[in-house]
């Protein structure tokens, strides 16, 4: 295997998690269970920490890791981390254990087979965001399906099978295609491996079908307006850590797809489908945004949220700007620590007062004032109150829709105004109101869930108000992204005034400018 | 060419004889003690054979990569069934000569892995056949086997009859039934109109043994009627049998002739009525009968590409399919109380009441579906890149959407065993028999993480079929 690092960092970060599920089998005791895969997910936070010698100024993948898998159809084993994909991986890493805290209490029944969908989500969400090879892309995307689906079907509340079902049946319709895409695009240019594809230029046609069998996959799992339904029965559904997951990862696995997939393979559909990509996701900003406002189970309302946060980001994503696409990139990793931290909040609540029901948690100001305090800062920066960490992505992706077409802008603000609203109801409910019948159950928060909660507060204040760290890192990336898209479509002769009739005539570019070769350049 | 080549054959052919000589002198003891040993014997002496190459028969039969590659499969299936049946070897049904007559049809497949000339085949096909005949009706007084029994004869009997009729236009048309002298010759409909309508009702012949639309009737019926246990036979060994000749066919064709075509359609036909079929079934052996029948029809996707890329998809998948199979075979025997049929419900709460079975199942079910990293997916693969490259696009899209129906059903069995609540006593396994699920089951996940190896030898063997 050829490794850069002298250590394979990313192949570690997928193995450790397997080789503690496997050792999970042979455990016995809940609490050796718990405490193994805790461990595991400290040593994975550990194995992780050499990624953030990633050097931005350096080679477009780095910790590159390749070996052959199936050489006669040339699939090769093929991991390397990017500006894109780098920031996801480390939240993936840090999630594990602070899943693990979070349900030390909550999770009584199957401990074993929990711990086990934990760890081997862990693995294939890391694969998912490290894979350079489509089809091993591909393997990890579906993998992590089945874990996700035992977690809401196996620990769900009252309408898990129904929940479980729909989100199983939703992501894997919509992967299906993915796959006719993946084929499709070894027919024509010659090979599984992402980088190399990148170079490639291809017809017009052939990139407009491509670009709409992905963005299904992709919009699905974002997911992005009239596909939404799944997300609000998944998450209410599934176990604290499941939400946990679901809204801090899995999601962002969608809209990494656009960035990864759509923008460099099908550079000149992507342009033609933006206009309609941006309404979409301005409709989703101001949906999720406006059905949250009338909700009354709390976790419901967060879910719905969640559709408007990830709005913002592809909308950040379709303006094909620095500034929009870094600030989606922020806006991902906001959106993950924010609100990873509020349903891992509302699993503590749910095992106090056995509810979710705004009007059944009403007063806790009085009684949980430390619980209060973080459910305020990770509600602030849900709303993206300025010095939080979600007001650096927001503010990033206004800019650059303001930039584009002010008339996005406009309509894109009112999304932002919304999430105050519900959030500022929901906190004024919670911590004023008149406490229910349970307020005996209310104690305040304990040393564990101090544990688990206050990395990702830290984290809320750290990148709201030093941002500047994590952008730097991201830039290049997208740079090279934007300007491999920008050649790409002036070599096709892609002009921004032509109708959709002649676009569809355009040929593939014989030779894609030099600039793009960077693409390929990898660390040896 | 010597006899220590045809070991495998022989090998077979030895265990069926100690088998025959078990069902005369009546011995006390279960010969299932040491058949599942004797058959993993088979499987090793099958691998040990892989690189054998020759001739005999005046060059009707012939030993290949092809035919050596499939009769290794046949000979783990064999095995795997046998431990299966091992499980219930206090049964009465499952006397000597009921495996006499199983290993008797395993031993028609493997015979006809190696037959290349069309008369030969025909009798390896009805040797395999004869048997099976015999084995569907043996469940006991059970009407519903005998029905069964009755549907498969006649069905088989018809399209028997119609595969000679069509050997007849055949040799009347090329005055040749070598396989390679076939090949020389044009198979457009334009140019030879007679052999090409031959062909396809030959062909027909082996779409009933692959349960492919339109001669898949019977499939879904057999499999409820007849034991568990000769379910899990009837639904994987004799496929690959249908396989191995029609990659042999096929590659008599190129692709996007009439006959090719014709392959392409009868295989989204399959899939998409199999599939559509399953979705309301409650037997969980019926469904696996549609769920077959759309599996008959994935192969489809690499006869019709025809490539030699295509013609290892498909070998590659049939060894996939009946590893999955097989799989859930093992399931449905070792849930079903008194070998009656399991339907959906009776797998409610399999979870608590045996957990590995219920891994077992869900490891089986996602690999039905196609999700990585089984081998369900890595067959599915290369199935899907081999008909792109020949330009089956409207097939790969249709074989793709048809996952997305599959998945309901199959996610069934996993629902079922996971949030379904019962009250049934747990499931009682043994430690062994345990162990040998697990293997099954980590083969279903191993083969499709590092799919590299085998799938070579199956593209070594296209090679030679179509260079």
């Amino acid at each position: 295997m050829m490794t850069q690092f002298g250590f394979p960092v990313v192949t570690a970060l997928i193995v450790v998690p397997l080789a503690a599920a496997v050792a999970l089998l042979f455990l016995r005791g809940e609490r050796a269970m718990r405490l193994l895969t805790l461990v595991t997910g400290i040593l994975e936070c550990l194995v992780a920490l050499p990624l953030l010698a990633y050097d931005p100024a350096g080679a477009a993948f780095q910790f590159v890791e390749k070996a052959a898998w199936l050489p006669a159809l040339g699939m090769t084993y093929h991991m390397g981390v990017d500006g894109l994909s780098l920031y996801m991986i480390l939240l993936t890493a840090l999630m594990l254990p602070l899943c693990v805290l979070g349900s030390w209490t909550y999770i009584s029944k199957r401990v074993r087979e929990f711990h086990f969908c934990l760890l081997l989500m862990t693995s294939a969400c890391i694969g998912v965001f490290a894979a350079l090879d489509f089809v091993l892309f591909y393997v990890f995307w579906e993998a992590m399906l089945v874990p996700m689906y035992l977690l809401i079907a196996v620990w769900g509340g009252p309408r898990r099978r129904y929940a479980s079902i729909k989100f199983f049946l939703y992501t894997l319709a919509g992967s299906t295609l993915l796959l006719a895409a993946i084929v499709a695009f070894r027919q024509v240019g010659g090979t599984f491996s992402i980088p190399e594809l990148m170079e490639k230029s291809y017809s017009f046609k052939f990139q407009f079908l491509a670009f709409l069998a992905m963005a299904l996959a992709f919009a699905i799992k974002v997911p992005m307006f009239p596909f939404h339904t799944w997300l609000p029965a998944a998450h209410v559904e599934a176990p604290a850590a499941g939400s946990v997951l679901l809204a801090a990862i899995l999601l962002k696995m969608g809209t990494y797809g656009f960035l990864r997939f759509c923008l460099p393979l099908t550079p000149a559909a992507a342009v033609t489908a933006a206009p309609v990509m941006i309404a979409i996701s301005v409709a989703s900003i101001l949906y999720g945004g406006a059905i949250a406002l009338g909700q009354t189970d709390i976790k419901k309302l967060i879910a719905y949220s969640s559709v408007g946060h990830m709005g913002f980001v592809t909308l950040g994503i379709f303006l094909f700007s620095v500034s929009g696409i870094s600030g989606a990139i922020l806006q991902m990793l906001n959106h993950g620590i924010t609100t990873g931290g509020l349903f891992m909040m509302i699993g503590l609540l749910y095992e106090r007062s056995h509810s979710r029901e705004i009007a059944d948690n009403q007063g806790l100001g009085k009684y949980m004032p430390a619980f209060m305090f973080l459910l305020g800062l990770f509600s602030f920066s849900s709303l993206a109150f300025p010095g939080t960490n979600s007001f650096v992505g927001e503010i990033l992706v206004l800019i650059g829709a303001f930039k584009g077409n002010v008339w996005i802008g406009f309509a894109a603000v009112p999304g932002a105004m919304l999430a105050a609203a519900y959030m500022l109801r929901l906190l004024q409910r919670v911590t004023w109101g008149a406490p229910s019948s349970f307020k005996p159950g209310w104690w305040d928060l304990r040393t564990r869930e101090w544990v688990t909660l206050l990395p990702l507060a830290v984290l809320v204040l750290y990148i709201g108000l030093a941002p500047a760290l994590a952008i730097k890192t991201i830039e290049p990336s997208i740079e090279r992204v934007l300007s491999g898209m920008k050649q790409k479509n002036q070599a096709m002769g892609l002009r921004s005034d032509m109708p959709l009739a002649e676009r569809l005539n355009l040929p593939a570019a014989v030779t894609v400018a030099d600039g793009t070769d960077s693409i390929r350049e990898e660390r040896p | 060419m010597t006899i220590s080549m045809l070991l495998p054959e022989l090998w077979l052919l030895a265990t069926i004889c100690a088998l025959f000589v078990a069902s005369v002198s009546g011995g006390k003891r279960s010969v299932l003690s040491w058949l599942p040993w004797a058959a993993l014997a088979g499987v090793v002496i099958a691998g040990l054979s892989l690189g054998v190459r020759g001739e005999t028969l005046y060059g009707a039969y012939r030993l290949d990569g092809l035919s050596q590659f499939f009769k290794l499969v046949i000979a783990l299936g064999f095995a795997v069934v046998t431990a299966i049946a091992a499980n219930k070897r206090d049964s009465k049904d499952l006397s000597p000569d009921y495996c006499m007559l199983l290993g008797l049809s395993a031993w028609g497949l493997m015979l006809l892995a190696s037959c290349v000339e069309l008369i030969t085949l025909y009798l390896a096909l009805e040797l395999s056949s004869y048997s099976l005949y015999a084995l569907i009706p043996l469940r006991g007084q059970d009407r519903r086997a005998a029905e069964a029994g009755i549907k498969y004869i006649l069905f088989g009997a018809a399209v028997t009859a119609l595969a000679l009729f069509g050997l007849s236009y055949v040799m009347a048309a090329k005055h040749t039934t070598y396989l390679a002298a076939l090949a020389t010759s044009s198979w457009s409909l334009a140019e030879a109109p007679l052999a090409v309508v031959g062909m396809l009702l030959f062909l027909a012949g082996f779409f009933y043994k692959l349960a492919l639309f339109p001669f898949h009737f019977w499939c879904p019926d057999v499999y409820q009627g007849t034991k568990n246990e000769t379910a899990a036979y009837v639904a994987t060994i004799p496929k690959l049998g249908a396989v191995v000749v029609l990659v042999r066919l096929a590659a008599l064709f190129s692709p996007h002739m009439e006959v090719t075509n014709l392959l392409a359609v009868f295989g989204a036909i399959s899939m998409t009525g199999g599939n559509l079929a399953a979705l309301v079934q409650r037997d969980v052996k019926r469904l696996l009968g549609y769920s077959s029948v759309a599996h008959a029809g994935y192969i489809m996707l690499g006869l019709a590409a025809g490539s030699a890329a295509g013609l290892a998809a498909a070998s590659f998948y049939s060894l996939a399919y009946i590893l999955m199979n097989l799989a859930c075979f093992y399931v449905v025997c070792a849930v079903s109380k008194d070998g009656e049929n399991p339907t959906l419900d009776d797998l409610d709460g399999l979870y608590h009441r045996a957990p590995a079975l219920a891994m077992i199942l869900a490891v089986a079910a996602f690999a039905l579906v196609g999700l990585p990293p089984t081998v369900g997916f890595t067959g599915k693969l290369f199935l899907l890149t081999a008909a792109w490259d020949q330009g089956y696009h409207w097939l790969v899209v249709v074989a793709v959407l048809n996952t997305a129906i599959s998945i309901y059903y199959y996610l069934g069995l996993v629902r079922h065993a996971y949030t379904g609540e019962s009250t049934a006593p747990a499931v009682q396994v043994s430690r062994g028999s345990l162990v040998f699920g697990g293997v099954l089951a980590a083969l279903v996940l191993l083969v499709g993480m590092l799919p590299a190896s085998l799938y070579d030898l199956a593209a070594q063997a296209a090679t030679q079929l179509h260079p």
